[in-house]
């Protein structure tokens, strides 16, 4: 079986990111990216299932400007055998990236496809299943514990309530959860193997894709400041002004 | 215009999060018909047409949507999809799991978690964990939404006499099986529901250590959270994990204990009216972000706390 992974490119999540002062977008001028730490979890759960001789080949795919080559070494350094940059200069929305992914599965025929959850920059928690939906997949999101069948993944979702497991027919898209499992660190050796290791590059029109974005983006505003707070010496006083200033307790 | 709610229910009731999806859909204006897709769910759906504001409700009713699997329930707003100018539900994991479905079928953007309606066409959301706010513009014919719990005031469960009508299409995909379920039991309110909350982080050491803040939080009526460095330590089940990547909650008091206040989390509570913050780190960032702050060991704290509430 071939394993599809998607890695975006995103604003590490260490970084606390400021708004720009024109309000066209946030500052990301000397910001460190990273890969998206639900697509750490991806390739992670791909290598593994290679590890364990249920998959043969793991790809890596990132959408995006030709500095996504870094987060596709990164993940050639975790154990990935090759990566597909879809090189655009465009403001690639989840449906775009979702039909470029829809053009690869076609290509590359993979058995299972992985995605993270969500991009922590945009949130938005879309991409894995409009992949599914336009490849005409089944979809298995924000998952806890995969476990490959024949033919089949079964799932263990988080949902709001608890857990949720489920059946899915493979093909199929996995978007993974925090506790799928604990990426690893690439160690030095494989950092260095992995620049040998091949990257594919096509365009979106290559893969016969329209790129223009649906939405556009007005204007990025900084969220409302919290008034700062005061430092409280004891729980009795503590308690005296959630019950008498806040009015939150009685 | 012609908007369409899909209900978040479990069958016999309307959750709350359908009537804070409701009045997003009140404020673009217009038509408002709710559908509740499920397997004997004929209540929810007489629950639903007492919802103010709402004129029509329909109701799919088969086993091919019991379990909300994805593929089914997006397969039928699809077939509807068409009759409406806009398509909302809420910010759940099961409006997020099939919804991008319905949008990319449809061909249209979906436009996440939004916080505020601008215009019919225009929208602010979230992002970077809550650091910026965009304001959005779609020019897509439909507009594919998902509506964030804590954004909108809920309408009124009541008052309404909206028209029940069945809807006999059934798609069923195939794709997915639904095999069992854990659903936590909870003897507290929900977290996106309660108006106070205690919160523990790893500071609590232990699962064990948690019996500490029910204690507060059976006086105060609370619902209990979690950081995530709690969840994934196996302290406490993963759905009372708040955050970026958990819930977003924002009650009318927040108590966080032994939480530092990564971003991650805050991005979770930091809407919640009040917040108290107990660490005994005086550095920890949830400070910044708190209302009143205490600089103390929680296992002190927390147990004093308890006897004079
Ligand atoms: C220069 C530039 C400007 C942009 N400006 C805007 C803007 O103003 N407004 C806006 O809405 N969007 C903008 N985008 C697009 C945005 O950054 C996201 O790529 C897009 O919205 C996808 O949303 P998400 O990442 O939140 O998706 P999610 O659905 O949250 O992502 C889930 C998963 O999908 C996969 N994935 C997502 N994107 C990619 C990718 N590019 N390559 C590989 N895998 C991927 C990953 O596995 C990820 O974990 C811009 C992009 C660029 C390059
Ligand atoms: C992709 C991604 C997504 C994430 N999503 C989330 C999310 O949704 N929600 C979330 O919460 N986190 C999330 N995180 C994790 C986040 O970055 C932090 O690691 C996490 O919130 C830390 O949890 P904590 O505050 O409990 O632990 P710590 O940061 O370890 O803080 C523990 C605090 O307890 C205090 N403490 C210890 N002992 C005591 C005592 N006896 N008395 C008083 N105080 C004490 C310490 O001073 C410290 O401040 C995410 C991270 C990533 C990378």
């Amino acid at each position: 079986m071939k394993v599809l992974v998607t890695v975006k490119r995103v604003v590490d999540y260490n970084v606390n990111v400021r708004v720009l002062s024109d309000n066209t977008g946030v500052d990301l001028n000397n910001v460190k990216m990273s890969v998206n730490p639900f697509d750490e979890i991806a390739i992670e759960e791909a290598v593994r299932l290679k590890e364990a001789g249920t998959a043969e080949e793991v790809v890596v795919v990132s959408i995006g400007t030709s500095a996504c080559q870094e987060q596709i070494r990164t993940a050639l350094a975790l154990g990935a055998d090759r990566g597909i940059l879809v090189e655009t200069d465009e403001d690639m929305q989840p449906l775009a990236i979702a039909k470029c992914m829809k053009a690869l599965i076609e290509k590359e025929q993979p058995g299972l496809i992985i995605t993270g959850k969500q991009a922590i920059d945009d949130d938005n928690s879309q991409t894995g299943q409009m992949i599914a939906a336009l490849a005409g997949l089944s979809q298995a999101t924000f998952a806890s514990e995969l476990v490959i069948g024949d033919g089949t993944a079964t799932v263990t979702r988080e949902i709001d309530g608890g857990l949720e497991t489920i059946t899915v027919k493979l093909p199929a898209i996995v978007t993974t959860d925090l506790r799928l499992n604990e990426p690893r660190y690439a160690s030095l050796p494989n950092i260095m193997k992995a620049k040998k290791k091949p990257i594919d590059t096509y365009t979106p029109a290559d893969l016969g894709v329209e790129v223009a974005p649906r939405v556009k983006t007005l204007k990025v505003t900084p969220p409302a400041e919290r008034k700062a707070g005061i430092i409280v010496e004891t729980v009795e006083e503590l308690v005296d002004k959630l019950k008498n200033e806040a009015k939150v307790i009685s | 215009m012609s908007i369409l709610v899909v209900a978040d229910h479990d069958n016999d009731t309307i959750k709350a999060s359908t009537l804070v999806t409701v009045a997003a859909a009140t404020a673009i204006g217009g038509d408002i018909e709710v559908l509740v897709a499920g397997e004997n769910c004929g209540a929810a759906g007489e629950a639903a047409s007492k919802i103010a504001g709402v004129s029509k409700v329909l109701v799919a009713d088969n086993a091919a949507y019991a379990h909300a699997i994805a593929e089914n329930i997006a397969a039928l707003v699809v077939e509807l999809g068409p009759n409406y100018s806009h398509i909302l539900t809420a910010t759940t994991t099961t409006g997020k799991n099939f919804m991008p479905r319905v949008a990319a079928l449809l061909d249209v953007a979906q436009i996440s978690d939004i916080s505020a309606v601008v215009s019919e066409d225009t929208f602010e959301r979230p992002i970077y964990a809550g650091n910026a706010i965009a304001t959005v513009q779609s020019s897509d014919s439909i507009k594919v939404l998902t509506v964030r719990g804590t954004a909108f005031d809920p309408v009124a469960a009541d008052g309404g006499s909206a028209a029940i009508e069945a809807v006999d299409v059934v798609t069923d995909t195939g794709l997915t099986t639904w095999d069992r379920d854990e659903i936590v039991k909870l003897e507290r309110p929900e977290l996106t529901a309660a108006s106070i909350i205690v919160s523990g982080g790893r500071g609590m050491q232990n699962g064990e250590n948690f019996a500490l803040l029910e204690s507060v939080a059976d006086k105060l009526g609370a619902a209990i959270g979690a950081s995530r460095a709690a969840v994934d330590a196996g302290f406490v089940p993963n759905d009372m994990q708040v955050g970026q990547t958990g819930k977003i909650v924002a009650p009318d008091l927040y108590i966080a204990v032994g939480i530092s206040g990564a971003i991650q989390h805050l991005a979770g509570m930091k809407d919640s009216k009040v917040i108290v913050a107990i660490n005994k780190d005086e550095d920890a960032p949830i400070f910044q972000v708190a209302d009143y702050g205490l600089v103390a060991d929680l296992f002190k704290a927390v147990p004093e706390l308890d006897s004079m509430l």
